[in-house]
């Protein structure tokens, strides 16, 4: 396990560090606010951790199948029947802004 | 009683020694005393645990008991209770009432549990230690200038407190396993698909499964059997036969191959740990085990790949905390985006941030074959490995985490030391196989050593086998911390 | 200096399930605002998908219906993205592996303009998958601030996609309204334009033949077929003109506004999406065997292509009058019905249904669906005319008053004595009659003053109180006037 561990330095990391820009880009994609401070400290835990992952890349995996679920199942059917019932006034109760049975959010322009 | 099976527990309740009414109040006083030090709760509803309890004596004086009935479980508070606040170890969460039963809760109510109180946790999941709970850090029972161990730390220092009877875990990368050795109990992560995820919120959908925590296997088997079975609410959730995962507790160990993957007796153990688990496996030789050396190449990639596919399905996941339906919103923003923006950066806390900022890119255009599509093709070589050893042995086992309990706030400022934590466990959830630890000594610090016991497919009843007769001839399991 | 205009559509359409495609929460339309929005719709924490069969069923109907690949195996994927009406902040779509792979519609394009006739077109379709809907947002009266209705949200939507192969507004027109006809025809979709059943997205380019494909703007949720071609018409000459002038044509996505006939691009903030797509982790592949696709087939109806050619081959229809037919699937199983076996009137009841019975719903504004006469009253009118029982214009009268009072043919001829004289030996007589009594003007029509044939027509149908058979008395009074 040890072996890997020394891959960790970021000099001898294959990958490509990630910028500000990128950073930043990932913060708005993910609808996360961050100050410049908080920028500047995640792009070196984010570029870190990319140390951690780099060496995955490396390994040759051609023809080989991805693996998206554990097993190897299809996807069950449920009958076109409703099951569901009216439960506005229980899941509202614990909404931020409602107002007439609608969820409120300031206005969308498009 | 505090160190009652749930067998004796039950057995005492029927025979009217004590009844649950009894058994809650005297836990819910228990909590009261040293949750404080521990901080293993976040939400307590006595009224509400007293009523499931005067439930459940009428039950046993109908004489319609279940094994469980009247027994006192801790949740974790990542399973949606109906009407219990349900955090999930977050300030996103921090006022969300849940108007829902998970499935877990629902079969423990049907089952006639009490329902003891939630249990502290690392933020959505995501941490092996739980410090990253916005609730506070758990302390571990043994040694609290120590962690538990993480995600499930509240439910681990729980239970080796002898805070309840028994109680429930999630596993992603190792979050039940990792906690009950961090914390000297037994701890078992089932076949992904035999424990329904509905209501659990989700951290990595692929990974996550829910499994019980206690103190010895037969405790464990029990639990799994009022867990496990199928719902149609979740379609990863298998349709399979009922099984009784007791009926093998007994079976002696004659011929059973231990696997000993040479890649999980590498460097990177503590010698502590290594000298811990040796003693187990001469144990086991004892008891008529034989022992295989196998290999698992691709398993050295399972970090890396772990910290590609979790927070990538994580990423998306917690998309839906947005302040719009149900959770925390600012208290101040402008537009739209500003809105999701400030809920969403104040909500999280710094590590599930970074997993998303992580998931968020290795999603993205342009990145996605090189990080996530290799990822899931790793991941088949790493389940691939474990199927080619299975056909040299019956169970796999070696230590479960590769040191004991590291001090509170000891690796704080790098998350990447923090993730080795899971080295040893994170590639039995990207295979789907079933995994459990228990405890077999103890380490540096005099803090407690957990040996991994790693099924086939489906295997569960066979891997309680295996920890039970352990633990009739050891009786690690049985020490508590002392001064509680 | 000719311009090539290139389009093609995405069209959404509204499967009619009972429920959702991941819950079993209701779909009927119109409810109150999220009482119909469950855990699963609203998605609160731990709630996961469940796949509606009802859905599949209809992919796979469509499908057939277009002769395309349909996949035994196709996979969920997660379309990631933030907007208040996606509760999830992603939706559930397909990427890589649709349900629906290539196939093709035909189609009768009617030119807008000019004195083209109208021709036949084949579309390629690309790919149709199954994905989740929306939910919806209200402008309210509250400054500031936007409602969020959940109703519609998982609500299953099978997305269309079509080849770039059509060439003009009245090519994307056609084609629009051929699929709207199909997915109602073959009962997947109420196709309801109004309540949002059916949204097309039109992709819109131009170029000079022989060049490269243009940068295409996409017009959104175009509701209506007007709206559609006017949206058309405006943004090609928007695009041409940009390009004449020297500009260039960005990528856009854009809005049409029916008040002022313009097209404008959206305010996209920043720049193109990036939906970060992976297949979804709660949902396992979906595989649908040959046996199910089968099964399905059999309960398609006969589809509007099918019953074009019968129309034309066996019933001597034009291929036009087949097309209006075959419009929908009311009209097609109104004429059948009307035309019973009958099959030697076809042409006589097609030209009924295609005239008077169109006209008179237009002008009360229903549709086919909400006729007021049956296909058997028709039925029984047109007997009458084939034999002779009636002529054209009492049958007139027939229908107007089957459509306003009800009643069967036969009743409404007696009650009226609508019943025209066609016993040949009771029209001689009239026509000896008339003749007898107007020898001066027989005189002067057998002197050439043909001009007065028609007045003798009339004193005919005076005194026939008009039931004479015109036919018969036509020949009569020639060949008795003729000398």
């Amino acid at each position: 396990m040890i072996l890997y561990c020394a891959r960790f330095d970021k000099a001898l990391s294959p990958f490509m560090s990630l910028s500000l820009a990128d950073v930043e880009k990932v913060a708005r994609l993910a609808r996360l606010a961050m100050n410049d401070e908080e920028l500047k400290a995640a792009q070196s835990q984010l570029n870190n951790i990319f140390g951690l992952i780099a060496e995955m890349q490396a390994v040759d995996t051609k023809g080989i199948v991805p693996m998206s679920h554990a097993q190897d199942v299809a996807q069950r059917l449920r009958e076109d029947k409703v099951t569901e019932t009216n439960q506005r006034e229980a899941f509202q109760a614990i909404a931020p802004q409602v107002e007439m049975g609608l969820y409120l959010v300031p206005q969308v322009i498009e | 009683m505090l160190n009652y099976s749930l067998t004796q527990l039950g057995a005492a309740m029927r025979a009217k020694k004590i009844s649950s009414i009894e058994l809650t109040k005297s836990y819910l006083d228990r909590i009261s005393k040293l949750n404080p030090q521990l901080n293993a709760f976040i939400t307590l509803n006595p009224e509400v645990s007293l009523a499931q309890a005067r439930a459940a004596d009428a039950r046993l004086a109908a004489g319609n008991a279940e094994p469980l009935t009247g027994i006192p479980i801790a949740q974790k508070d990542i399973f949606c209770a109906k009407g219990w606040l349900t955090t999930c170890g977050s300030k996103m969460l921090h006022n969300f009432v849940s108007p829902y039963d998970a499935h877990v809760i629902s079969q423990f109510n049907n089952a006639g549990a009490v329902n003891l109180g939630k249990t502290n946790m690392d933020e959505f999941a995501m941490g092996s230690s739980n410090e990253t709970s916005h609730y506070g850090p758990v302390k571990n029972p043994w040694d609290t200038a120590r962690v538990p161990g993480g995600s499930s730390g509240g439910t681990a220092a729980a239970v080796a407190a002898r805070l309840c009877a028994a109680a429930t875990g999630t596993d992603t990368g190792g979050s039940i396993r990792q906690p009950a050795a961090l914390c000297g109990i037994s701890g078992l992560k089932p076949t992904y698909g035999v424990v329904s995820r509905y209501g659990m919120i989700a951290f990595a959908s692929s990974l996550d499964q829910a499994g019980p925590m206690g103190r010895n296997a037969e405790d464990l088997a029990l639990l799994l059997n009022t867990m496990a079975g199928f719902d149609e609410r979740d379609s990863t959730s298998l349709q399979r036969d009922k099984e009784d995962y007791t009926r093998d507790l007994n079976k002696p160990l004659n011929g059973l191959r231990i696997g000993l993957p040479k890649e999980f007796f590498a460097e990177g153990m503590g010698a502590d740990v290594a000298k811990a688990i040796d003693a187990a496996i001469a144990e086991y030789k004892k008891l008529g085990a034989t022992v295989v050396d196998i290999s698992l190449p691709n398993s050295r990639l399972s970090v890396p790949v772990y910290y590609v596919l979790a927070p990538a399905e994580a990423s998306s996941n917690l998309s839906r905390f947005d302040g719009v339906r149900y959770g925390y919103r600012a208290p101040e923003y402008g537009d739209l985006a500003d809105m999701y923006e400030k809920s969403r950066a104040q909500g999280f806390g710094a590590e599930v941030k970074r997993r998303i900022m992580i998931g968020t890119y290795v999603l993205s255009h342009g990145y996605y074959d090189a990080y996530y599509l290799q990822a899931q093709k790793i991941r088949r070589l790493i389940a691939q490995d474990f199927t080619e050893a299975y056909k040299q042995c019956d169970v796999i086992m070696g230590p479960t985490s590769p040191s004991t309990a590291f001090k509170l706030g000891e690796k704080g400022d790098d998350p990447v030391q923090m993730y080795l934590s899971d080295i040893y466990t994170i590639a039995v959830n990207l295979a789907g196989l079933p995994g459990m630890s228990i405890p077999c000594g103890f380490g540096a610090n005099d803090m407690p050593v957990g040996l991994q016991i790693i099924g086939n497919y489906f295997d569960e009843a066979r891997m309680l086998n295996v920890a039970h007769q352990y633990q009739l001839a050891t009786d690690w399991h049985s020490r508590a911390p002392q001064g509680l | 200096m000719t311009w090539e205009i290139v389009i093609g559509l995405e069209v959404h359409t509204q499967l009619s399930t009972n429920t959702k495609i991941f819950s079993g929460a209701s779909t009927e339309f119109g409810a109150a605002p999220n009482t119909q929005a469950d855990a699963v719709s609203i998605a609160l924490p731990g709630v996961l998908p469940v796949l509606n069969k009802g859905a599949v069923e209809r992919a796979i109907k469509f499908g057939l219906a277009t002769g395309s690949h349909i996949a035994q195996r196709s996979v969920f994927a997660r379309k990631n993205y933030f907007y208040p009406d996606l509760p999830k902040g992603y939706q559930i779509s397909q990427f890589d592996l649709p349900v629906v792979g290539q196939g093709a519609l035909t189609i009768q394009v009617e030119p807008l303009s000019g004195n083209a006739k109208p021709y036949e077109k084949t579309v390629r379709i690309t790919r149709a998958h199954l994905e989740e809907d929306a939910g919806k947002s209200v402008h309210g009266d509250s400054q500031g601030v936007t409602g969020i209705d959940l109703n519609r949200a998982g609500t299953p939507l099978l997305e269309i996609v079509s080849e770039p192969d059509m060439n003009s507004a009245a090519e994307a027109v056609a084609y629009a309204k051929a699929l709207h006809s199909l997915v109602r025809w073959i009962g997947i979709s109420d196709g309801n334009m109004q309540e949002g059943s059916f949204r097309c997205d039109v992709n819109v380019s131009v170029r000079k033949p022989g060049q490269p494909l243009g940068t295409r703007r996409e017009i959104k949720n175009l509701n209506s077929f007007k709206f559609m071609q006017q949206a058309i018409d405006y943004e090609v000459q928007w695009q041409i003109d940009t390009i004449e002038n020297g500009g260039k044509v960005h990528q856009a996505t854009i809005l049409f506004n029916p008040d002022t006939g313009e097209t404008r691009a959206m305010r996209s903030k920043e720049d193109a999406h990036d939906y970060r797509y992976f297949p979804d982790p709660d949902l396992l592949p979906l595989e649908i065997s040959s046996e199910w696709i089968e099964r399905v087939r059999e309960t398609l109806p006969e589809l509007p292509q099918a019953k074009q050619a019968r129309y034309v081959n066996d019933l001597g229809l034009s291929a036009y009058d087949a097309s209006i037919l075959t419009a929908s699937r009311e009209m097609a199983d109104f004429f059948e019905a009307a035309l019973g076996g009958a099959t030697g009137q076809a042409k006589i009841c097609a030209n009924w249904i295609i005239g008077e019975v169109s006209a008179q719903l237009n002008r009360d504004g229903l549709d086919m669906t909400q006729c007021p006469i049956t296909a058997q009253q028709l039925g029984g009118m047109l007997q009458r005319i084939a034999d002779n029982t009636i002529s054209n214009s009492g049958a007139k009268e027939v229908f107007r008053t089957m459509w306003a009072e009800g009643g069967t043919a036969d009743a409404i001829i007696e009650a009226k004595g609508l019943k025209q004289v066609s016993d040949s030996g009771a029209i001689e007589a009239l026509v000896d009659e008339i003749i007898a009594s107007n020898a001066d003007k027989v005189a002067e029509y057998r002197s050439g003053k043909d001009k007065l044939f028609g007045f003798f027509v009339g004193l005919a149908m005076k005194a026939s109180k008009g039931k004479a058979n015109p036919a018969q008395l036509n020949d009569v009074l020639k060949k008795k006037l003729a000398g």
